[in-house]
């Protein structure tokens, strides 16, 4: 494991273990209130001091952490799977499958999902708690996010089904579900990785625009996208620079994760 | 040597009167944003903000409410006179006057507007105003100075609905484009810019008889983006912002003190009601809570309205009392205060109607916990504040409130169509002094009753009191008895909360120093109401300056 490696590895069990730890390293809470300090620079009370209505902004990223690093990945893990599902399979298959799958996935790209989402979350029932509304948004990006990574998949798995090996597998008898799992499908694992490490990212920033919409995490839970939302308006970051702590920890733990994945899976 | 002493001096002192004179002529270009593209340049049709600015600044009108004082004074009519019964009003017309094509001004005039308004096939809202009953409004030219208009039924606070009636000229080939106002449309490049230019024959002159207005022009960029209006504005590409949330005023007032001005509560306000249509697709116990007044009683006493103006609006806001404004001198009721906050208070009154609190949630007869929704529109980030600590102010008393942001058409249709809601937060952009510009909220078969819209008959004994006040307010002559009228009504409002006032957002904007003459007010448009009399001086430290 090189210097590089080593080193997010342990950026990323930091981040989650004071994630984890939020109850304990912040005891104020994501919610509380401290209303005769909103807008707060940090203190020692504070630490990266309080948000627009007085809540500790150290809390709230503890805790949007902890949010958006155990669903914004879950949600990466829904759309991948369901990608490999279609565009793993198309590919394999080849010909029509292939053709039909193609097409679908292009109608599924041009759809206007902003328009199609707004719709979705109208149709939602409103008395539903928070933390019920963040795994229905989560659910809805990754069950909506598939199809990008899925033409990739396609193509990946489409030069794959004529490759040399799979024809010398295919010649030694090997067909159908064992040939797609024993074969096929491991060697897309890199490009799976791959879709599903940018995923993440993708899912947290469309949170944050989606929490525009109202159809983000509702209050007072925190997410990433909900604290990146903060920086809306801001003309200045030489006034408040701990407001881009949030923005700062979401590229720390991106590029700490994609360190993580091995030269050859970020190449395949 | 006395003699030429003094003719040296009355020679400076016509150089420097001349001097200013060409200055104050001189004018220069006012710059500022409109926040959408104007719908229509027909100023009978105007029904948007960016038309509305337009409007005011282009169009003539008959009589005008100055945003100072709120007192409505005479333009092109030098007088006026409204019949015994309210149902007729007779101008007498300045006369000399000319449209900006210069066409002459005359009674004339005055009733092809006024037809034109009034024809059901324009479908003008300003016209709407003037729909006191069935029946059509008639013009009768008595002089081609005096022009008398006759309704079917009295309408209330006439004179003033005039302030907003463009007069249009009845001959003029360019129809909307000759205008009776300051400025005359010069340039419209759709998306982009508004270019408004001096109405060579406006008929006002200042004290010393110069010809308004003193500007050249004015410039009105299209720019929905607030950050990037502010941008601008830093950098002295903009004279003016009308209108600035408290956010950006703070920033301002932090780097550039001057330039801020808060002109104190708006007419403007923020609220929360609950659903009370007997269709709506809510349980049944929930009905009962919202249909309780002392629920809705204990609920607005439990939320805290000074940390919401302190801390939303950075003190930027007033506690607001009910349907008007104190801002709104003459119908205010002053003997009205804002509901404090007392949530032991609160409880009580929840507990005398049977609700009751166990380990830390509350529970009404049935044993249901109370919970319910407040929807607010997405992208309001005041408004998603305020809902927040209502939040936590109703959690106090065990009250679990969800949240829910929701763009702006799916909120309306939940709240007008679907009635499918427990509580919304909304705000109230109110743009008439007259209470009779909320006759569509508190009349209980409106449309925009926001609680219970379009009833049949009153439902409640209180609604059916409102209705007959509002419309005995409508009908009244005389404005101490439509006072008294409308005092009840906000009595009966903060007796029974049918609609929990919030806030009174102040008037906040922005004036560069490089404006001269600005004063602004809290009635719209806020810092451009005087733009006949603004000018633009040679202030080196402005920040327009830097950019000329």
């Amino acid at each position: 494991m090189n210097l590089a490696r080593k080193l997010a590895c342990i950026v990323t069990l930091v981040v989650c273990a004071m994630s984890l730890a939020a109850n304990w390293l912040a005891p104020a809470g994501y919610a509380t209130q401290f209303r005769e300090a909103p807008s707060a620079a940090p203190s020692r009370q504070h630490w990266l001091g309080t948000d627009e209505v007085g809540r500790d902004r150290f809390a709230r990223v503890l805790y949007g952490t902890r949010i958006s690093l155990l669903l914004a990945p879950a949600a990466a893990l829904v759309s991948t799977a369901l990608a490999a599902l279609v565009g793993g399979l198309a590919g394999y298959l080849g010909g029509i499958w292939l053709r039909v799958a193609r097409g679908f996935t292009d109608l599924f790209l041009s759809l206007p999902w902003l328009f199609l989402l707004i719709t979705v979350r109208a149709l939602l029932p409103l008395n539903v708690s928070p933390t019920v509304s963040v795994l229905i948004t989560f659910l809805i990006l990754g069950l909506l996010g598939w199809a990008a990574s899925a033409r990739v998949l396609s193509t990946s798995a489409d030069a794959l089904r004529n490759s040399d090996f799979i024809l010398q597998a295919r010649a030694s008898g090997l067909h159908g579900a064992r040939l797609f799992l024993v074969h096929v499908l491991p060697n897309l694992k890199p490009v799976l990785y791959a879709q599903f490490w940018i995923s993440i990212p993708v899912f947290i920033l469309s949170e944050a625009n989606l929490g525009i919409l109202g159809l983000g995490v509702a209050e007072p839970l925190p997410s990433w996208g909900s604290l990146l939302r903060e920086l809306e308006g801001m003309i200045s970051f030489r006034e408040e620079p701990w407001r881009l702590v949030p923005l700062l920890l979401l590229i720390v733990v991106m590029t700490s994760f994609q360190l993580l994945l091995s030269n050859e899976e970020v190449t395949a | 040597m006395i003699a030429r002493r003094f003719r040296i001096l009355v020679g400076f002192a016509l150089f420097f009167s001349l001097a200013l004179g060409c200055f104050a002529q001189s004018g220069g270009e006012l710059r500022f944003c409109l926040r959408s593209e104007p719908k229509t340049f027909d100023p009978l049709l105007v029904d948007d903000d960016a038309s509305l600015s337009i409007r005011y600044l282009t169009g003539g009108v008959l009589a005008r409410v100055n945003r100072h004082t709120q007192e409505i004074e005479p333009e092109l009519a030098e007088s006026w006179k409204v019949s015994k019964d309210g149902k007729q009003i007779t101008f007498k017309l300045r006369r000399g006057v000319t449209f900006s094509d210069g066409s002459s001004f005359s009674a004339e005039d005055v009733a092809f507007t006024m037809q034109r308004l009034m024809d059901p096939a324009l479908h003008s809202s300003t016209g709407d105003a003037f729909r006191s009953d069935k029946g059509t409004v008639s013009t009768k030219i008595i002089a081609p100075d005096q022009v008398a208009i006759i309704f079917p039924a009295p309408i209330a606070g006439l004179d003033r609905l005039f302030d907003q009636v463009a007069i249009m000229s009845a001959h003029s080939p360019k129809k909307e484009g000759a205008v009776l106002g300051p400025f005359m449309v010069a340039e419209y490049k759709a998306g982009s810019s508004v270019l408004l230019r001096r109405n060579p024959n406006y008929w006002k002159k200042d004290s010393q008889g110069r010809r308004l207005p003193y500007l050249d022009s004015i410039r009105l960029d299209i720019q929905s983006n607030r950050d990037v209006e502010m941008l601008r504005f830093r950098r002295g590409e903009l004279d003016l912002i009308n209108v600035l949330d408290s956010d950006y005023f703070d920033r301002l007032a932090s780097t550039s003190a001057g330039l801020a001005h808060d002109a104190g509560a708006s007419l403007d306000s923020d609220f929360l009601w609950f659903n009370q249509v007997a269709s709506a697709p809510i349980p049944e116990y929930k009905r009962a809570w919202f249909h309780s007044a002392n629920f809705r009683r204990a609920i607005s006493q439990a939320i805290n309205r000074d940390d919401l103006a302190r801390v939303v609006f950075n003190g930027h806001a007033q506690p607001a009392v009910g349907p008007v404004s104190p801002a709104n001198k003459f119908w205010f009721d002053s003997k009205l205060k804002a509901e404090a906050y007392r949530p032991d208070a609160a409880l009580q009154r929840l507990q005398a109607e049977g609700f009751r609190l166990q380990n830390g949630a509350l529970f009404d007869k049935g044993g249901n916990a109370v919970e319910f929704s407040i929807v607010t529109n997405a992208g309001s980030k005041p408004r998603e504040r305020m809902a927040v600590m209502v939040q936590e102010d109703l959690g106090k008393l065990g009250i679990k409130v969800n949240v829910v942001t929701l763009d702006f058409p799916s909120l309306i249709e939940r709240i007008s169509q679907k009635f499918n809601y427990e509580a919304a937060m909304l705000g109230f952009r109110n743009v008439d002094l007259d209470p009779n510009g909320q006759m569509n909220i508190w009349l209980s078969s409106a449309e925009d009753h926001a609680w219970n819209p379009q009833q049949k008959s009153p439902e409640t004994t209180w609604e059916a009191e409102i209705d007959q006040l509002m419309r005995a307010q409508a009908s009244a002559a005389d404005p101490k008895k439509r006072k008294e009228s409308f005092d009840r009504v906000q009595e009966i409002v903060a007796e029974q909360a049918p609609i929990i006032y919030l806030v009174n957002q102040n008037a906040l904007s922005a004036v560069s120093t490089a404006v001269a003459g600005a004063n602004p007010g809290i009635l719209s448009p806020q810092t451009f109401w005087n733009a006949e009399r603004l000018t633009l001086n040679g202030n080196q430290n402005s920040p327009s300056q830097a950019s000329r």
